[in-house]
């Protein structure tokens, strides 16, 4: 199959990239951009490591071809903490502070699945925030310190100290 | 940084434990933390190295098939293919039990279970090893396949390993006491048979390899998820016939292990073959269903179970046989068979215990380590016939548990020896924080409460091989340009170790736990450890790294006596600061102190470098027969859990609401840390109860190999949890601390049952607990 150039816009940053139609964002992301924050856990759309947001949504990168997200503004996990400063965006640190990181193989899909939520509904109840978090998998923590950790975001948010 | 560690949370309560400790006891988040929420860490398959090769795995489609031919010409014609290898290219079989070694990086002759690899490629890209797989021709004679050991076992005329008769892999029998007198004569007896489930590890990140070998040195140095560096060495040098001093083994961060990185991968061996073959680097990434083909989790058991008692509730004794279904290759099983011996004797006191086992061959993906091995099975069968026992002597299921309970200082009859023990205290702060005496058998039908207890070994006793070195050392290197250096080859497979080794560093050597870093493992750079497994890290490490602190302080302390003028033996030294105990600066003014950087300068200057090593052997014990050495540990760790549960009537889905956890892990070195050890604990141990099954066709066939099909807990499964951890210290660890990663999946699946007997009045045997299973019997009481 014939490749083609496309641009990528990554974290505000424009990629030109040279993809065939059937490479994945995922791959694209990880091989050819270097941004290996994007996991890839399963490949078939179960595991939610290669979540990545587009214009804001939580998506499946693993999902998505590459030159379908041409002209949309993708962001990964390295795209989120203070791109100037480097502090880490509040809700990396409400992971770390309420122990929701062990392995860290989930955590970039995990935060960011947040974030959609979050910036979209910005205090949604624990319904809304495990209906998010759904796709999302974790074989270590057991969840119930990740659901803390988003809650306290939300607290923290709520009250303006974030 | 200084901000990340003023953590104010619920984790300030833990100060109670903190004790004299300053470093011990902080819920410290993990130091690499910041790396792995900004995406900036790196595991295997993030690394690129220069002029690198991909390779995959051809992998065979039936379960039980002899290999004809393999035709790859094909596939070596395709542009961009660089290498093809088959089993020919490795003869050498290996096992992590090197008496027991019977698989092979790709199959040699025939293929015993779905999924085995048969042959491997090198290209230049993904897609091109990809399309080449594609090419090669295998020629199968397809061999009926068994995948019920039940089977298997009567099928002497079917071998799966020739040499192996009526496809027993091992069996063992241990006799302690008099079981069959103690049974005969005791008030009441339960005899019973139980099922546990055949499922997988499920973690996240899947195997992956890089071999870098190096024609012009012979040297191969491999990147690898592997939480046993040292045995997987050791493979590699033998199936590649190379010195171990020719092999670097680095391990980049792992998304998670729990055992199924306890073992060598084909990822490992096909990469390092190819690599040799063509000169350049290779890697291997396992796709998620080569993770379910070479499985390696835990085994299913057929238990037939009889427990006796006497007239006051008094475990008399059990007699427990055992038929595991050992999937297609040997792997662990000979440990994990003895293991699941072993688990009968603790946390109750037994006098009297007869153990049948046998281990089994069939055409399925091979069984091995998997969190709590050995444990979970029988532990399952056991805490569910205490309620029953309870409930015929018209106990509480607690009180029958706290009659039998052993404590500190308890030799069980296999020898097994517990210098420290609050199991009794987990079994009473469970109760009480979940109210459940007051909810047993009062809540609505459908409602139902259920407890547990368990415990696991801190450490093995013995190597998987003869040997008689420190099973680990550590070394810390003092210097004026980086500080304090730790090097051991512990493995971090996301449980956090190297946090929690840097706080045991930090603690005897006075300084911060932020100013300690852990260099990770390489078995060319980090000193020697033997791996993660059996929970072994944090005592073994714990007391390696303290001889080796120690042996920095004797060093340090006399310089700084002279500075401080003071005698050596009055110093102390913590929080960056080397002081005297006695002399203060005026009247009421500070304690004498010195900066401990200053120091080491001074130490540096007169002395040259600072660099000493620790190491930790395990106690052996006397008096062990019977294969009994296999549960032998330094310590061990206990764990209760109350399970309340709600099941729906319409669908029979068992909906756990809350879980309540006491444990006792000793001294919390990082309670943090501990709390997610308990939380992942519940999380896998409720998956096996109540949803995950990998399913095997009866022609091998595997039905389920995806996330998607094999059913995990996701959030919206979790009940709320309520995690405790008993005030202990146990004074034969290095810091009071043992082992929390695997004593607490012990009580999750019986606890869960157990509620579910409470609920419907309805005793389940087998794991998991599907809705369809609830509701027949649900339906069928009705029908009564």
């Amino acid at each position: 199959m014939k490749k083609q150039i496309i641009k990528l816009d990554i974290n505000n940053q424009i990629y030109e990239v040279m993809v065939s139609p059937t490479d994945l964002l995922v791959d694209v992301i990880r091989k050819q951009i270097g941004l290996t924050g994007t996991k890839k856990g399963c490949g078939q759309g179960d595991c939610g490591a290669c979540t990545v947001l587009i214009d804001g949504k939580a998506q499946l990168s693993c999902l998505m071809l590459a030159i379908a997200s041409e002209g949309k503004k993708i962001t990964t996990i390295e795209g989120i903490a203070n791109q100037e400063t480097g502090e880490l965006h509040p809700l990396q640190q409400s992971f770390l502070d309420h122990g929701a990181v062990q392995c860290g193989f989930c955590s970039p899909g995990m935060i960011l699945s947040s974030k959609a939520l979050i910036d979209e509904n910005p205090q949604p109840t624990e319904e809304e925030i495990k209906h998010a978090l759904e796709g999302n998998l974790c074989r270590c923590t057991g969840y119930v310190l990740i659901l803390e950790a988003v809650e306290s975001y939300v607290e923290a948010l709520s009250k303006g100290e974030v | 940084m200084g901000k990340m560690y003023e953590v104010s949370n619920k984790y300030n309560n833990y100060k109670e434990y903190e004790r004299e400790f300053t470093e011990v006891g902080r819920s410290i988040p993990r130091l690499d933390g910041p790396a792995k929420v900004t995406g900036k860490v790196q595991y295997t398959d993030d690394l690129v190295l220069p002029r690198m090769a991909y390779g995959k795995i051809l992998r065979s489609p039936h379960a039980h098939a002899n290999i004809k031919s393999i035709d790859y010409n094909e596939a070596l014609k395709l542009d961009g293919v660089l290498a093809v290898i088959t089993g020919e290219d490795c003869p050498i079989p290996y096992g992590i039990v090197p008496h027991n070694a019977n698989e092979h990086a790709l199959a040699v002759g025939k293929v015993r279970n779905w999924g085995e690899g048969v042959a491997a490629v090198a290209a230049l890209d993904e897609a091109t090893a990809e399309k080449a797989l594609e090419l090669i021709k295998v020629e199968y004679e397809v061999l009926e396949a068994i995948v019920d050991p039940r089977e298997s076992v009567k099928r002497d005329d079917l071998r799966i390993h020739e040499n192996h008769p009526n496809n027993i892999a091992y069996e063992g029998t241990q006799v302690y006491g008099d079981p069959e007198k103690a049974l005969a004569e005791s008030d009441y007896i339960i005899e019973k048979e139980f099922y546990s489930s055949y499922v997988n590890h499920g973690f996240i990140e899947t195997q992956s390899a890089i071999s870098d070998f190096d024609p012009n040195t012979g040297k191969l140095h491999m990147y690898a998820t592997c939480q046993v560096p040292h045995y997987t060495h050791q493979q590699l040098a033998k199936v590649l016939e190379m010195p171990m001093n020719k092999i670097r083994i680095t391990v980049p961060l792992i998304g998670g292990g729990f055992g199924g990185k306890g073992v060598a991968s084909q990822a490992d061996f096909c990469s390092a073959l190819l690599s040799r073959k063509i000169g350049k680097p290779v890697k291997i990434t396992y796709e998620r269903s080569e993770v379910f083909a070479t499985n390696n989790g835990r085994h299913p058991c057929y238990m037939k179970f009889k427990m006796g008692f006497d007239k006051d509730g008094k475990i008399t004794a059990v007699d427990f046989n055992n038929l595991m279904d050992g999937g297609a290759y040997s792997g662990w099983g000979i440990v994990v068979l003895f293991y699941t011996a072993s688990m009968v004797h603790i946390p109750y006191m037994v006098p009297n215990v007869k153990f049948d086992g046998k281990r089994v061959f069939t055409n399925k993906p091979t069984c091995g380590a998997h969190r709590g091995l050995g444990g979970v099975q029988p532990r399952f069968a056991m805490e569910q016939m205490l309620d029953e026992a309870a409930e015929h002597f018209g106990m509480s299921p607690y009180a029958i548990r706290k009659l039998n309970a052993v404590e500190s200082g308890y030799t069980a009859k296999s020898m097994m020896y517990v210098p420290h023990s609050e199991y009794k205290k987990c079994l009473d702060e469970a109760v009480e924080k979940s109210g459940f005496l007051e909810k047993q058998g009062k809540l609505p039908y459908g409602k139902g409460i259920g407890i547990s207890g368990g415990y696991y070994i801190s450490g093995t006793s013995y190597t998987l091989y003869l040997s008689y070195k420190p099973h680990t050392v550590a070394t810390i290197k003092i210097d004026e340009e980086n500080g304090v250096t730790l090097f051991c080859g512990a493995t971090d497979i996301g449980q956090g170790v190297d946090t929690v080794m840097a706080q045991m560093a930090a603690e005897t050597l006075g300084v911060k736990t932020e100013d300690v870093k852990v260099i990770p493992r390489d078995t060319e750079i980090s000193t020697f450890d033997l791996g993660t497994f059996a929970s072994r890290l944090t005592f073994a490490t714990g007391w390696a790294i303290r001889q080796a602190a120690e042996k920095i302080n004797a060093e340090l302390f006399p310089v700084a006596a002279s500075i401080l003028k003071c005698r050596g033996d009055e110093i102390a030294v913590k929080d960056g600061y080397f002081y005297s105990i006695y002399e203060r600066e005026g009247k009421k003014g500070r304690n004498r102190e010195v900066l401990w950087t200053d120091v080491v300068t001074m130490y540096i200057e007169s002395n040259g470098p600072l660099t000493c090593s620790g190491q930790f052997t395990p106690p052996r014990r006397k008096g062990i027969q019977q294969g009994g050495n296999i549960g032998h540990s330094p310590t061990f760790g206990f764990s209760a859990q109350v399970a309340e549960v709600d099941i729906d009537l319409e669908t029979g889905k068992v909906n756990v609401v809350k879980i309540t956890e006491a444990g006792d892990c000793g001294q919390p070195i990082n309670p943090m840390s501990v709390e997610g050890q308990v939380h992942g604990s519940i999380q896998m141990g409720l998956g096996q109860a109540l949803y995950e099954e990998m399913q095997i066709a009866p022609d091998g066939r595997f039905l389920n190999p995806s996330l998607h099909d094999y059913k995990m807990p996701t959030i919206r499964d979790m009940p709320k949890i309520d995690a405790n951890i008993v005030e202990a210290y146990d004074p034969s660890a290095p810091y009071g601390g043992k082992e929390s990663g695997e004593g607490p999946i012990q009580p999750t699946a019986p606890a869960i049952f157990n509620a579910v007997y409470d609920a419907i009045g309805v005793r389940f045997t087998e794991m998991p607990l599907t809705p369809e299973k609830v509701l027949n019997a649900i339906k069928a009481q009705k029908a009564k």
